[in-house]
């Protein structure tokens, strides 16, 4: 094994990096999942597209993570403990230099209501659990223009 | 002519016979002789509780003049025809000539109303159990995570040709571990929806205890025997008694209502309170908890579950917790209990809620042609004694009784009068500062 994988602890950030050479050329993805091994499975899955990987269980300074690490994409959770995504949609939106980060929303609840408003709060992409890996990967593709 | 016109013949033809005049008996009844006139010419309708006063009077079975029913159908078609279609005017004023002319077809199609808005209301709750109920929320969320895991990590597995062993067994684990929490949030998914599906049926327990206790007037016999009640038999097999949670209600009702019994037995009661009416001293609760050496709330449960008897008025009594739900719901003619939603904050219970220990009385009305009035007992207390540390769980009582001459007594005390209802949505008092929702009900 290449890397420790781990499932992220609240509060504590994983980074894993690329297994091999892909699409994603080593850009990094920030992944805000509580499900550890949802998680695990997202990273997998990019990492051996060529992407690195930062990951955290929660969305606690989220927004300092992203301006410190600057990441090609974001894949954010809905429902974080305490805390709900698409808040910190909305604050990631309102920061002029986030305004254009790529976001995928990731939520269990499937309504239309629920789209609509994870739209209106700045999604790049909405996608309902359970997804198919190759959709979020050729999602991540496409909003990062890999 | 319509049935409903009959009432006011009906006292006027009765009142001649007993050769009172239109003044003594309107004095007595206490209501003007004008108003009397109205009603005896059909011009006016006279309430339950009117009608219960007249029929004292005239010493006549309350039956011969009551039209209860009928009043109730004219209450139902009348909301109903506030939620007519756009376009689609009902005659209003010709209500009762269509009930009158047409009783069958006024019957049908209050029975539909009824079921309509019962069927709105369901669909509501059940909409509203979906989109908020946290229960709910947090299983779908469960089980959906728990699908996500197992389906992303078992298409690595099987997209991944060549696969590290370590990671291999991992995800073989993860997959392992995702489909054993699935099968647990499906079980517990199932048995909520199982749990709440009984009680999301046509009635909730509380409906369901109510109905029971109204088939029975309010009164079972073997609550007054010395021997505790056979709980299995009273209440199993009983039609209204569906659900598991109304047959527990029901035997925590007989239990209580036995021990009631026991420490305030029906002879003595009935002796005490028929001595009261016929003094003119007017039905006065306090003295009568006094004479019988009980507790207050103990002698409002007695009273509203007392058997039905023809020189005795009948008692409604309702109980709420802190939190202002119903616990207990006794219902009698004129006092209507909200079948959905909270009742009224109007209700002295309510207002004896704010003010705990302290008992209060107060004259209600509710809406009506003539309004039904009721004199009204109400209190709150702690459940158990306070401590310092432990939360202070209240309960309140309300007894009310229909505002007779003989209930009021000969000298009628000063008491605070308030308008009430039974449930904003079913209240015509548009203006009222206590609604918290439109009314269905336009006048």
């Amino acid at each position: 094994m290449a890397q420790e994988h781990h499932a992220p602890r609240e509060g504590a950030a994983e980074r894993t990096n690329a297994t091999k050479a892909g699409h994603g050329e080593g850009r990094l993805v920030l992944v805000l999942e509580d499900e550890p091994n949802i998680s695990e499975a997202i990273r997998f899955i990019l990492r051996r597209d060529g992407w690195n990987v930062l990951s955290r269980a929660d969305g606690d300074d989220a927004l300092d993570l992203i301006e410190a690490e600057a990441p090609a994409l974001l894949i954010l959770d809905v429902m974080l403990p305490g805390q709900n995504g698409l808040d910190i949609l909305q604050a990631i939106r309102a920061r002029p230099r986030l305004a254009d980060l790529p976001v995928i929303v990731l939520t269990a609840k499937g309504h239309a209501a629920d789209r609509d408003r994870a739209m209106r709060s700045g999604a790049s992409l909405y996608m309902a659990k359970p997804f198919a890996n190759a959709e979020l990967l050729a999602a991540v593709r496409q909003l990062v223009g890999a | 002519m319509p049935r409903s016109q009959l009432s006011g013949t009906r006292i006027r033809a009765l009142r001649k016979a007993r050769n009172f005049s239109q003044a003594d008996l309107a004095r007595l009844a206490g209501i003007s002789p004008s108003y009397l006139n109205l009603i005896e010419h059909n011009r006016r309708r006279a309430g339950p509780s009117l009608l219960t006063a007249i029929a004292e009077v005239l010493n006549i079975p309350e039956q011969t003049l009551a039209e209860g029913a009928e009043d109730a159908l004219l209450e139902v078609l009348r909301a109903s025809a506030a939620t007519a279609e756009a376009g689609i005017v009902p005659e209003l004023d010709r209500l009762e000539e269509f009930v009158g002319r047409f009783p069958g077809w006024a019957g049908h199609l209050g029975a539909l109303a009824e079921r309509v808005e019962a069927q709105d209301r369901m669909i509501e709750r059940l909409s509203e159990r979906m989109a908020h109920d946290p229960n709910l929320s947090a299983a779908l969320h469960e089980i959906v995570s728990a699908v996500t895991a197992v389906q992303s990590t078992a298409a690595i597995l099987n997209d991944s040709g060549e696969l590290d062993p370590e990671w291999s067994a991992k995800f073989h684990a993860n997959v392992h571990a995702d489909s054993q929490r699935l099968a647990r949030a499906a079980e517990a998914l199932v048995a909520y929806l199982d749990a709440s599906g009984e009680e999301a049926g046509p009635a909730a327990p509380q409906e369901e205890l109510e109905s029971w206790l109204a088939r029975h007037g309010n009164h079972l016999a073997a609550i007054e025997e010395p021997d505790p009640p056979d709980l299995a038999e009273l209440t199993e097999g009983q039609a209204e008694l569906a659900s598991h949670a109304a047959r527990e209600m029901a035997r925590a009702w007989l239990l209580q209502a036995h021990a009631d019994a026991r420490d305030l037995p029906l002879a003595p009661l009935l002796a005490a309170l028929r001595a009261m009416l016929a003094s003119a001293a007017g039905f006065r609760p306090d003295a009568l908890a006094e004479v019988l050496d009980v507790p207050m709330d103990r002698l409002f449960r007695r009273l509203a579950t007392l058997p039905e008897t023809r020189d005795l008025p009948r008692f409604g009594l309702v109980e709420c917790d802190g939190s202002g739900t119903l616990t207990q719901r006794h219902p009698i003619d004129g006092f209507a209990l909200p079948r959905f939603g909270g009742a009224c904050p109007l209700w002295p219970l309510y207002q004896a809620l704010a003010t705990p220990l302290r008992p209060l009385s107060a004259l209600i009305e509710f809406p009506g042609r003539p309004a039904p009035r009721f004199l009204a007992f109400a209190r709150a207390e702690p459940i158990r004694p306070a401590g310092f540390q432990a939360p202070v769980v209240l309960r309140a009582s309300m007894l009310l009784v229909p505002a007779t001459p003989a209930i009021l007594g000969a000298v009628p005390p000063s008491l605070p009068q308030f308008e009430v209802g039974s449930n904003c949505r079913i209240c015509p008092r548009l203006a009222c500062v206590a609604r918290r929702e439109p009314s269905i009900v336009a006048r």
